[in-house]
């Protein structure tokens, strides 16, 4: 079974045409992924959707790591 | 800029003015000029952006804050009130066509936006549509009559959520909350847009506009209440400071709340 982190990293990669193989847990997503503000928003709401969770705005500020929003998804879950 | 196509009974107006729809004078004087030409013959209207970033991220600060760091300080208040005033005009027009209007939102759909978006009789969202009101970060209150039509439609809890907080909510959520009837998947919203417009084709227009009519009213009196606190709020120091660090910041993330 995959973990929250694996999904994390499969889905940002599908959304944004990244190798999974290449993103770590620790990286930035936002640099990593090359994004802005608004795809980030894209993000969230695949991110509430592929888990069934809700991520208020507040809460994801200061999140810049997949693993960082994967510890946010699993504890709303 | 906004364009529009009219064609049998359809209006598609589709807000295109990079980086995401901000509504400034310009947008205000093209929607006003969209109202004054609409033919009372038509049955819908479809709004939508052709813009991949989103509907529309709200109101144009960077606008709002060179127009306000150019006057002195005394005009002021007589400014927003006159661009407030001029917006409700336009907003409550919206609101009241007689004809079905059919709002098609994908992505950023932030402040002022979500207030345009209100405005619709019918709210179809992609899967990617996030609705928020951030104002509270800029010292005041969503001033379009976005808190008042938002009551007109949900329940308060979700309204005092939305507003004292300042977090956006996806599509799955506006349509539990029976801020939107359909979702549909990215990029099929203009497709569910246009069925839906065939559909009110069939309809008797006097039947049609009489529905509408009973069931939409304008809150009249909280969109009054709502304009006076918004120019109140706005001619504090807050505003000022926030819109101030918002045009000065470097942030890649200015539209996240």
């Amino acid at each position: 079974m995959s973990t929250t982190l694996d999904t994390l990293i499969r889905l940002a990669a599908k959304r944004f045409g990244a190798d999974p193989a290449q993103l770590r847990a620790e990286d930035d997503l936002f640099e990593r992924l090359g994004i802005d503000s608004f795809q980030a928003v894209e993000l969230i709401s695949d991110v509430e959707d592929e888990f069934d969770v809700e991520l208020p705005d507040y809460e994801l500020q200061g999140i810049k790591t997949f693993a960082a929003l994967a510890q946010k998804i699993d504890a709303r879950r | 800029m906004i364009d529009w196509t009219y064609s049998e009974g359809v209006y598609e107006l589709t807000l295109a003015t990079p980086p995401c729809n901000e509504i400034g004078t310009a947008m205000l004087a093209d929607l006003r000029r969209f109202l004054d030409q609409v033919d009372p013959g038509a049955h819908t209207l479809i709004l939508r952006s052709g813009l991949r970033q989103g509907f529309c991220a709200g109101a144009d600060l960077r606008e709002l804050y060179r127009g306000l760091s150019d006057a002195p300080k005394d005009q002021h208040a007589p400014q927003i009130r006159q661009f407030i005033d001029a917006i409700h005009g336009v907003m409550d027009d919206l609101d009241m066509l007689p004809l079905t209007t059919v709002g098609v939102v994908h992505g950023v759909c932030f402040g002022g936006g979500f207030e345009l978006a209100l405005t619709c009789d019918v709210l179809i969202a992609e899967k990617t549509a996030r609705f928020c009101f951030p104002e509270l970060r800029l010292g005041i209150i969503p001033g379009f009559g976005g808190i008042p039509r938002l009551r007109r439609d949900v329940g308060n809890g979700l309204i005092r959520d939305l507003l004292l907080s300042g977090r956006s909510i996806n599509a799955k959520k506006a349509q539990a909350a029976g801020l939107v009837s359909q979702v549909v998947a990215a990029g099929e919203g203009i497709t569910a847009a246009r069925a839906l417009a065939a559909q009110t084709a069939k309809f008797d227009p006097t039947a049609r506009k009489a529905a509408k009519a009973f069931i939409k009213q304008l809150p009249k009196d909280e969109l009054l209440a709502e304009r006076e606190l918004f120019v109140r709020l706005a001619e504090g120091p807050a505003l000022m400071a926030a819109l101030k660090r918002f045009v000065e910041s470097t942030d890649l993330r200015p539209y996240l709340p």
